[in-house]
């Protein structure tokens, strides 16, 4: 348990929450705290419940059962005062394609009663400046996401909810991202949950990780405690020329074994690299197969997202 | 600037200013419209009726030799035969040809009437429920008998007093139509649109007034209407000598009522559905009918009794027929004034159920 955590109340308290559409339980059965000033990432594959989980946070969906708590109070008693706590970022929105990015903001920032000043240094922050009078409808998706991203920050949120907000951003965006949003963190102690398909993004910016699939909580915790807990920490990929000539798991020290069409490997998982790698290339040698490729690595959550669901997370 | 009941405003102006379609719908298609159909029936009118005629074999055609062919055998050809009159110019082309030829012009709206000659007489064939139909006969019996178009009796003066022509009766509908146009894809569209783009529970996710949102959205579109209409009011006194004999107050009046009503109406029918394809249909489904049946190109006088009484109820009837009585007849305020009451309570009950319904997110 996180040692500031239990000095604090948390931000955010989400006590079993559930939510149906028609056959699919999209949420189902989530318990969940943010602390002040704690990163959360939300990770799953394509339908696992994000989308639904967040927007019940920020009471634009209705959950069928179950209690949000933000700062001690709920959605349908104190609306406005609680649209005024988050910022957020859905994960699809169009804004008025004909209004240019600067007119945009000065809009967002009037509902907030915010001048002109804090929409420049949004611009400024969101590095926008030379798209200021640029026509919505003409931003790139990365820009975009930059304007969506400079909205939910308008009003100095304590507590930001982020869907998806790097997916389509250049390897350099994305980065400039996470460090506006460390800044914000180190500076202004604002929280944050954010969904995400990247691992990268989830062990970078993140103190804790929750995987969800099919509207329910694989795995929470720290990103070490997570792989620790798993028992398996390293990986050895393996490509062969030919047929594997035994099972590799007859091998001492691997766990598990599965082929990786994608990569056209096998992939082992073993206790410790150090042990096993010797082996196993020993066991080759004499069966005298060809080695086409070989790697080594630690465990990812990919990987303990593969050995959790057999799926990818972002597939 | 943080007055965001003020920005909205000029928001959804420029978002609609800056669309390209937009203006000529909005301006173009009105004096357009006006222009087409007032020239159509103004001035000297000129009007053009096709007659097949079918001469037979057993040389009995009397009149039809006669008339046109000089005594002599009637063989396939056009005739064409021009009427001035004070009316204007009429003008009659005769296709001599054979039964099954007819048949085909009349089904390709090249004739309307198709003549055949029985025993000295003509005889004439034609559709009962279309006037010109009955007209061609009138005109043509006379012509037969007297070489022109009317009978002896009587003269022609030509109506040419305001307010009593047809663009007089028409500048007013064109005018509640663009109203009821500009507000049903102005704001019913536009909101279901921002609601299919995510874009509605994004802003309602912030703390703006929901009824800053929906003031914002009437504000505009008034301003865009008040433009709309004095373009077409100008337009259409210095081109076609339209005047508003009537009070200018009562206008104003029956003007915002028919702005309430129209609104009401577009917050009820946007208040669901997020899919634009659906909003296009139901906007369609309201307007057109609306469109045909209100009086707006031609009186819905003629409609059956029932069909009255259910034609009067409609926003745009009502709205089209006070603004006729203030253009053309000199209406007022007191005049106008159970129009207004009925335009605008039917907006105000329509917008609060709509807003009682609404989906924002
Ligand atoms: N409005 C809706 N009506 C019906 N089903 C829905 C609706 N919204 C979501 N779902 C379903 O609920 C499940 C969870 O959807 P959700 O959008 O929360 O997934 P997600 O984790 O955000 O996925 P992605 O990574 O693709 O964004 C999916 O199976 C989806 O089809
Ligand atoms: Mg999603």
């Amino acid at each position: 348990m996180n040692p500031v955590a239990n000095q604090t109340e948390p931000v955010i308290r989400i006590e079993s929450l559930y939510k149906s559409f028609k056959d699919v339980k999209a949420v189902n059965g989530i318990n969940l705290k943010l602390f002040p000033g704690e990163f959360i990432a939300v990770l799953g594959p394509n339908g696992a419940g994000k989308t639904t989980l967040v927007e019940m946070i920020e009471g634009i969906q209705k959950p069928d059962s179950g209690e949000i708590f933000i700062k001690g109070k709920q959605w349908k008693n104190h609306h406005a005062e609680l649209n005024r706590v988050l910022g957020i970022s859905l994960q699809e929105t169009w804004f008025i394609e004909k209004l240019t990015v600067k007119e945009t903001l000065i809009l967002f920032a009037s509902f907030y009663k915010l001048g002109e000043a804090r929409v420049k240094e949004i611009i400024a922050l969101i590095r926008l400046e030379e798209k200021e009078k640029a026509y919505v409808k003409n931003l790139s998706g990365g820009q975009r996401q930059r304007l969506a991203l400079g909205i939910a920050l308008l009003n100095y949120p304590e507590v930001l909810i982020l869907d998806e907000p790097t997916t389509g951003l250049d390897p350099n965006a994305r980065r400039e991202l996470w460090e506006i949003l460390l800044k914000l963190k180190t500076e202004r102690n604002t929280s944050l949950i954010l969904t995400t398909h990247y691992m990268e993004e989830a062990e970078y910016l993140c103190d804790r990780i929750i995987i969800i699939d099919h509207g329910k909580i694989l795995a929470k915790g720290k990103l070490n405690d997570l792989l620790q807990a798993c028992d398996k920490h390293e990986i050895i990929e393996i490509g062969l020329l030919g047929p594997p000539p035994f099972d590799f798991t007859t091998v001492p020290g691997v766990q598990k074994s599965r082929f990786n069409s994608k990569d056209n490997a096998f992939v082992l998982e073993v206790k410790r690299i150090v042990e096993t790698l010797p082996l196993l290339l020993k066991k080759l040698e004499e069966s005298k197969t060809e080695i086409a490729e070989l790697q080594c690595r630690t465990l990812t959550l990919d990987d303990l997202f593969i050995s959790m669901t057999g799926r990818h997370l972002n597939a | 600037m943080k007055n965001s009941l003020l920005i909205l405003t000029i928001s959804h102006l420029k978002e609609f200013i800056r669309e390209p379609g937009s203006m000529f719908w909005s301006f173009g298609f009105p004096i357009l419209m006006s222009i087409g159909l007032g020239l159509a029936f103004s001035g000297k009118k000129e009007i053009m009726h096709g007659v097949g005629l079918i001469p037979s074999s057993n040389n009995q055609e009397i009149l039809v030799r006669n008339t046109f062919f000089g005594g002599g055998v009637p063989k396939d050809t056009l005739i064409e035969k021009r009427f001035d009159n004070e009316n204007g110019l009429t003008r009659y082309a005769f296709h001599i040809t054979s039964w099954e030829n007819a048949e085909v012009l009349m089904k390709r709206g090249i004739i309307s009437s198709i003549l055949t000659e029985e025993g000295g007489k003509m005889v004439y064939h034609y559709d009962p429920l279309n006037p010109e139909g009955e007209l061609i006969q009138i005109q043509l019996s006379n012509f037969f008998k007297y070489g022109h178009l009317g009978q002896d009796t009587g003269s022609i003066r030509p109506l040419k007093t305001q307010g009593m022509r047809y663009i007089d009766f028409l500048i007013p509908g064109l005018l509640t139509l663009g109203i009821m146009m500009s507000i049903m894809w102005g704001v019913c569209y536009s909101l279901i649109e921002k609601r299919s783009k995510k874009l509605l529970r994004r802003m309602v996710a912030t703390p703006m007034r929901k009824t800053d949102f929906m003031t914002a959205y009437w504000a505009s579109r008034l301003v865009l209407t008040v433009f709309d209409s004095v373009v077409l009011l100008v337009f259409a006194y210095f081109f076609f000598g339209v005047v508003i004999q009537g009070s200018i107050a009562a206008l104003a009046l029956i003007f915002l009522a028919g702005n309430i009503a129209f609104f009401g109406l577009a917050i009820l029918i946007s208040s669901h559905t997020a899919n634009t394809q659906v909003g296009n249909g139901m906007i369609s489904l309201i307007t057109t009918p609306m469109m045909v049946l209100s009086g707006i190109f031609f009186s819905y006088q003629s409609f059956p009794p029932w069909a009255i009484s259910v034609i009067k109820v409609l926003p745009l009837t009502k709205f089209t027929d006070e603004v006729r009585a203030i253009v053309n007849e000199g209406a007022g305020i007191i005049d106008v004034l159970d129009g207004v009451a009925i335009l605008g309570v039917f907006g105000a009950v329509t917008f609060f159920i709509g807003l009682k319904i609404y989906k924002w997110f």
